[in-house]
């Protein structure tokens, strides 16, 4: 009884340790699919590069680098991403392709383009 | 200032002798806060070293008010790390004054990313000022997120649209106006048509020689646009108020004194209690500027107005934080 016990929890802690591998080995897989994100820089209250162009279905990263707070919203308010303060970063996917015209809602005279292709 | 004519910047507009020396001069004190005394038409503005040579005169207003602007609470990066410290050592400089404002107009940019904590610390501390009415005007940064539904909240409940709004105060007519809403890409500050229409219908009754106070956030002239330090619509806006004698224009958003006269209008920007940003163009972005810790109460400031019936002018007084 005592051995049968021992062999049922050697069974499942092999069954556990076989699904843990194949999850890793899954994301693994997945994320060697996924292509790192496109990235777009805030410096000086500029984005750059301020054009950028993209395959349809690109995610786009925005990261802040000034102490000054910035926003990225479309022209046609379909984009608008939440604050971002020092370092902080916003993404988004583009699944269409298209024109994209966006700029810092705060600082409106900072613009940029995405044409996603 | 008697004592020290050279030091006293006077805008003589009542006779048409504006002191280019004295302008000038002005300007070169970027950010060293002013007192402001309204005397016929043109606010003056004194150095506040040389507050104890002003004439009884000047300091005996009909009315006098301060500006603060740009106090960006929970700012915490190296050009300021304790923007409550700068805050209070401005409302202990308004507290210090010989005479005690009759209120505060706060040019906006209150807070820094409008947080609901970033408010109430402000109004915490500005709780402990001499003058107990502050009317604001909100800056871009207390407009993020929410389209400026909290600001409306918490001052703006009797105001107009997006929270412009108008008051009187002994026989001076202040018209508080939101050029922060709603701005267009590539554009600058902008009011909009709604608000220019307001101001057109709230100014008609007034007669001419009713002395008038504008103060808004962003410069209602063009500073330097390609920082976005302007107005596109304020030209607009002026042009309903040609017809009184005397128009006074207090902004913030540039973070350094400024002053300009234009036929009945003067302008002037304020100094920020929370950090100083470049002189234009001076700079590769208008981003905060980092001074020296030992001189930064010198580049930040609070500005006291006084108003005299009878002389055609305001007075205006910036003083640093030091």
């Amino acid at each position: 009884m005592k051995r049968s016990i021992c062999r049922l929890g050697i069974a499942g802690l092999v069954i556990i340790l076989l699904m843990v591998a194949g999850r890793a080995k899954n994301s693994g897989f997945t994320a060697m699919e996924e292509k790192p994100p496109a990235e777009i820089k805030i410096d000086n209250f500029v984005f750059s590069p301020s054009t950028l162009t993209v395959p349809a279905g690109s995610t786009v990263r925005w990261t802040n680098h000034d102490d000054i707070p910035h926003n990225v919203v479309s022209d046609d308010k379909s984009i608008k991403s939440k604050v971002m303060d020092t370092d902080e970063s916003f993404s988004y996917t583009f699944a269409k392709p298209g024109t994209y015209n966006y700029f810092c809602s705060i600082h409106p005279k900072m613009t940029g383009k995405i044409v996603v292709q | 200032m008697a004592s020290n004519p050279k030091d006293e910047i006077l805008h003589d507009h009542n006779h048409d002798g504006i002191d280019r020396r004295g302008f000038l001069k002005c300007m070169a004190w970027a950010g060293t806060g002013a007192f402001c005394v309204m005397q016929g038409g043109v606010l003056k503005s004194y150095s506040l070293s040389a507050f104890s040579g002003l004439k009884e005169k000047q300091m005996k207003g009909e009315l006098s008010f301060v500006q603060i602007s740009d106090s960006h609470m929970g700012f915490n990066k190296p050009a300021n790390t304790d923007v409550a410290g700068t805050l209070k050592a401005a409302i202990d400089k308004i507290n210090a004054l010989p005479k005690a404002p009759s209120f505060i107009l706060h040019t906006g940019d209150i807070t820094h990313l409008s947080k609901p904590e970033e408010f109430d610390g402000v109004d915490q501390l500005l709780k402990n000022a001499s003058a107990k009415d502050v009317f604001y005007v909100p800056g871009e940064h207390d407009v993020i997120g929410d389209d400026g539904k909290q600001y409306l909240e918490r001052y703006g409940k009797n105001a107009k649209g997006a929270g412009w709004y108008s008051f009187d105060q002994k026989g001076v007519h202040f018209i508080g106006l939101v050029n922060v809403m709603n701005l267009k890409a590539g554009g600058l500050g902008s009011l909009g048509k709604e608000q220019l229409e307001w101001i057109e219908s709230d100014v008609k009754h007034l007669s001419k020689s009713t002395p008038i106070v504008v103060f808004a956030h962003i410069p209602l002239w063009s500073v330097y646009p390609e920082w976005g330090w302007g107005t596109d619509d304020s030209a607009q806006a002026l042009s309903y108020l040609k017809k009184f004698g005397s128009v006074t224009v207090l902004n913030g958003h540039i973070h350094q004194t400024m002053q300009k006269v234009e036929g009945n209008v003067t302008f002037h920007t304020a100094a920020s209690t929370a950090f100083p940003q470049p002189k234009p163009g001076s700079a590769p972005s208008p981003g905060p500027m980092k001074v020296p810790a030992e001189q930064l109460r010198s580049v930040l400031g609070i500005r006291d107005v006084n108003y005299v019936a009878g002389q055609h002018a305001l007075a205006v007084v910036d003083s640093s934080l030091e």
